[in-house]
């Protein structure tokens, strides 16, 4: 794998055509497609951002990549093996190669357990053995920059930037290739948000490990990714550099996207509301046109 | 089993006997728990050295002390069979909570094993399940047990079997309603992400959910139980070779005016064990859901303390202009504390001042634990239990908030400070429409005829663009989006023509285009009713599009204050600078995937 472009290589990740339909309540009811024939792709040490609203279907996007999503049509290959059905013990096995962080620092770490016992549990269902793994915890402690004292204690004794620390440690615990990461920073503070994702930069420079970065937040799918997709109602509407996508869309719903977030500076603000205005309008009336 | 997989176990298994051993330390410190524990140990303990105890056979019968008095041979007095009471007594306990525990263990194994499996695993054994135990349920419990008993014959085994068959949705329900709450949690998903098996996840993160409520459970369902085993032998359907307490009863029933002390032992048994076993459940429930024990009520020391409102000055910024406008919101050095249950004040925010003026729009930003919502929350006077000014003054309109009655102050919020929260689904009550939300305050707050309040609610809600204002109207909350919620709760919070607005984080529950056109709203309303705003945010793209003036909070203090226009161009704290730095919204695309040449190779981390 030396000198090669990361468009050249193999992808890791292929997302193909895949729907997605979780059944309705209720007897004969149409399922609800949540996801429209998607397709996407992620190269290794690549993090592509994938960004959308809430109910665009992105969640859902990456919990299929984790088989936690019923799949119902297209598929997804990993190294060019189609994950999208498989059996629980064979997902099982995929561990070692995909991995998640989720959004919820509070709900994703079991409140019962200490940071070893939790960090322990993947590491134990591959039979490392007790010494190897109170090694290895104690080196991802290290890696996403916690105390190894942290070891023994609860949850609750952290904040939601270190338990989502911890959680990235937990993800990070057997190599994967691989990680989902499910707005993880969206439930941190400002500050917290941005030494995360430093953090998330940093640990994909030293280990080539690859993201799908689900995100509401242009901004931050921007400072992080190398490609970005956006969702809309279920479909990717926009695929494509990350630079360009976030700064220069052309897509009409991700102009709008792009224009409704608030810049922080009142000058700047006023003119891209009006440029939203302007963009909203513009957009109104050729919805008009094609009406007509 | 290889070493490595065993020596994970006993780290567990202390850690579950350290929460367990808390909570049993916690249940012996309860009054009421402590009790009924005792009743239950002693009642154990009886049934278990019955044989010891007991100062004859339970059955042997003797004819010349039939009915005889307390004393002598016998200290409890003979039954109508010249059978000691003393020793039936002690044997009878053994049996009857044995037959009870036995019917709650069945109940136990059937539903709490096929709860688990149907609330984890669902498709079609739930379906099946559900089924079974909805028949289970519908069945009359008295009348299958007669049935069951004339079908197996007086085994007070067999029939106690089948009412725990009968008991068992008790435990299925709640069981089934524990694991569907937990197996969505996002770590029963971690750990499946991270390979664990389905059996490992059910032990060890499931199970320990539901653990303590299966055990209240089974202590309530121990005590039914030994009330129908007693009934069901009073009614003389039991095994007459077995002593229970529902036969001494049944035979004590039968001499009641030739020997009515007989009644007294085994009403008292059955009732001590059954209140026991009650109390034993509820209190342990209590221990439970007391999560960090309530705030007790205020001790006299509490008065006596001195709030801390000292601390470095916040930087303020010069006005741009002089401002003419009167000051309708003036906080003086105001400090939130809640009490501690050990009678101490936690301080949550340490003397704030700040000024809004008559139609403008101030912002209080800062992050989580900051205290921005604790002082947006004291100008209310709503903070949670056990918080309360502990000094400063909340001068509005020349009235100072912070000392009104709690009367007085009814009459200031709504119809002159509103508020607008920060999850707009949850502050819409579900069982009533949205009209009748919005006619409600202002009949009461304005004095105005209902039909006239549906008029103005009417305009209110077409006012603050809801397309369809009638539909919205006659909608309940439930029927319409996130962000159609919080135009309605903006077109409440203006509808009694408030003078200042309290707006708590009103967009970030909300998506970025919905949050944008609120932000439009709340500028077009402000700007036409000329209210002042007092806007809560982490969000500092939100303060540059709304806010006049600035308040920056960190630590329950206001750091930084000023014109927000300055504030953006030049922040002065070092706190603000750090937040300005932390802002991504300027910052660098990452650009392409380099060709990584000299990247480590993927597997190089890799624990081995």
């Amino acid at each position: 794998m030396t000198a090669q472009t990361a468009n050249s290589r193999e992808p890791l990740l292929v997302v193909d055509d895949l729907v997605v339909e979780y059944p309705a309540k209720g007897f004969g009811k149409k399922p609800f497609r949540a996801l429209k024939g998607v397709s996407i792709d992620i190269h290794p040490g690549e993090c592509v951002g994938l960004v959308g609203e809430s109910g665009s279907g992105k969640t859902t996007l990456g919990r299929a990549v984790l088989g936690l999503a019923p799949v119902t049509g297209g598929s997804v290959r990993f190294k060019g093996r189609d994950i999208s059905h498989l059996k629980r013990k064979q997902r099982r096995a995929l561990a070692d190669e995909i991995q998640v962080v989720f959004q919820d620092p509070y709900s994703s770490l079991n409140p019962s357990l200490t940071i070893e016992q939790t960090l322990a549990e993947p590491l134990r269902v591959k039979k490392m053995s007790a010494g190897d793994a109170s090694k290895r915890i104690r080196t991802l402690l290290d890696q996403v920059g916690l105390p190894s004292n942290a070891a023994d204690r609860l949850p609750r004794e952290f904040s939601g930037g270190q338990r989502q620390r911890i959680a990235i440690a937990r993800a990070l615990a057997l190599s994967p290739e691989l990680i989902v990461c499910d707005e993880p920073v969206s439930a941190l503070d400002l500050s917290t948000q941005a030494r995360v994702l430093d953090l998330f930069k940093d640990i994909q420079e030293q280990t080539g490990v690859a993201y799908l970065f689900v995100s509401h937040d242009l901004a931050v799918v921007r400072h992080l990714s190398h490609r970005v997709a956006v969702m809309y109602h279920g479909e990717i509407v926009e695929y494509g550099d990350g630079g360009q996508v976030t700064s220069e869309p052309e897509h009409p719903y991700t102009q709008r996207l792009l224009l409704a977030a608030p810049v922080p500076d009142p000058l700047r603000q006023e003119q891209r509301r009006a440029d939203r205005r302007r963009l909203l309008e513009s957009q109104r009336e050729m919805e008009v046109q094609a009406g007509v | 089993m290889s070493e490595s997989a065993a020596t994970p176990t006993p780290a567990v298994a202390t850690e579950l006997r350290a929460a367990r051993s808390h909570l049993g330390r916690r249940l012996l410190k309860n009054p009421t728990g402590l009790t009924a524990l005792l009743v239950l140990v002693v009642m154990i303990l009886l049934a278990v050295f019955a044989d010891f105890l007991a100062p004859m056979d339970p059955n042997k019968a003797n004819i010349q002390d039939v009915l005889a008095p307390a004393g002598g041979a016998h200290p409890l007095g003979a039954d109508s069979a010249g059978r000691d009471v003393l020793s039936r007594l002690l044997f009878a306990t053994r049996f009857s909570i044995a037959g009870a525990l036995w019917a709650v263990l069945i109940a136990a194994v059937i539903g709490v094993t096929s709860g688990l499996i149907a609330g984890y695993y669902q498709k079609w054994f739930e379906s099946v399940s559900v089924w079974v135990i909805s028949i289970i349920q519908a069945l009359p419990g008295i009348v299958v047990l007669l049935a069951a008993r004339a079908v197996v014959g007086p085994s007070i085994w067999l029939i106690m079997a089948v009412f725990g068959v009968i008991l068992s949705p008790a435990f299925y329900r709640l069981t089934y309603t524990a694991v569907v709450g937990v197996r969505n949690e996002l770590f029963v998903d971690a750990a499946r992400v991270a390979g664990v098996g389905d059996a490992s996840i059910i032990g060890r993160h499931i199970l320990s959910v539901v653990r303590a409520p299966i055990i209240i459970q089974a202590a309530l369902l121990a005590g039914i139980g030994i009330a129908v085993q007693a009934g069901l032998d009073f009614l003389g359907l039991g095994d007459t070779n077995v002593p229970t307490w529902g036969q001494m009863l049944s035979d004590a029933f039968s001499r009641m005016y030739q020997q009515p002390v007989l009644l007294v032992w085994p009403s008292l048994a059955i009732a001590l064990t059954s209140v026991a076993l009650v109390l034993f459940g509820n209190a342990l429930r209590d221990e439970l859901e007391r999560a960090a024990g309530k705030p007790k009520k205020r001790r006299r020391g509490a008065a006596a303390y001195t709030p801390d409102a000292s601390g470095p000055a916040p930087v303020v910024h010069a006005e741009e202009r002089d401002d003419a406008r009167p000051v309708l919101l003036e906080v003086n050095d105001l400090v939130v504390g809640y009490d501690q249950p050990d009678g101490t004040v936690k301080q949550v925010v340490n003397g704030v001042s700040l000024k809004v003026r008559k139609g403008e729009v101030h912002g209080l930003i800062g992050e989580s634990g900051s205290g921005k919502t604790q002082t947006a929350w004291s100008i209310l006077r709503l903070l949670p239990g056990g918080g309360r000014i502990v000094a400063g003054t909340v001068l509005f309109d020349g009235k100072d908030l912070a000392h009104l009655s709690e009367k007085e102050m009814t009459k200031i919020r709504g119809r002159r400070i509103a508020y607008i929260p920060q999850e707009p689904m949850s502050n819409l009550d579900p069982s009533f429409t949205i009209g009748s939300q919005l006619v409600e305050p202002m009949t009461v707050t304005l004095g105005i005829s209902k039909a006239e309040a549906k008029k103005r609610a009417l305009a209110l809600l077409g006012r603050v663009g809801l397309p369809d204002p009638q539909k919205t109207f006659d909608s309940y909350p439930h029927e319409v989006s996130g962000g159609q919620a919080q135009r309605v709760l903006i077109a409440g919070a203006v509808s009694c023509e408030a003078d200042l607005i309290i707006a708590d984080e009103p967009t970030t529950a909300l998506d970025v285009t919905v949050q944008a056109e609120i932000l439009d709203l709340l500028r077009e309303l402000q700007n036409d009713l000329h209210v002042s705003v007092l806007i809560v945010t982490h969000n500092f793209g939100v303060v540059a599009d709304l806010c006049d003036r600035v308040s920056v909070m960190q630590h329950g203090r206001i750091v930084e204050t000023g014109p927000a226009r300055s504030i953006f161009a030049g922040p002065r704290h070092p706190y603000t600078k750090s937040l300005f730095d932390a802002i991504l919204e300027d910052g660098a695309a990452r650009g392409p995937l380099a060709h990584s040449a000299d990247r480590h190779t993927l597997t190089e981390e890799s624990a081995r």
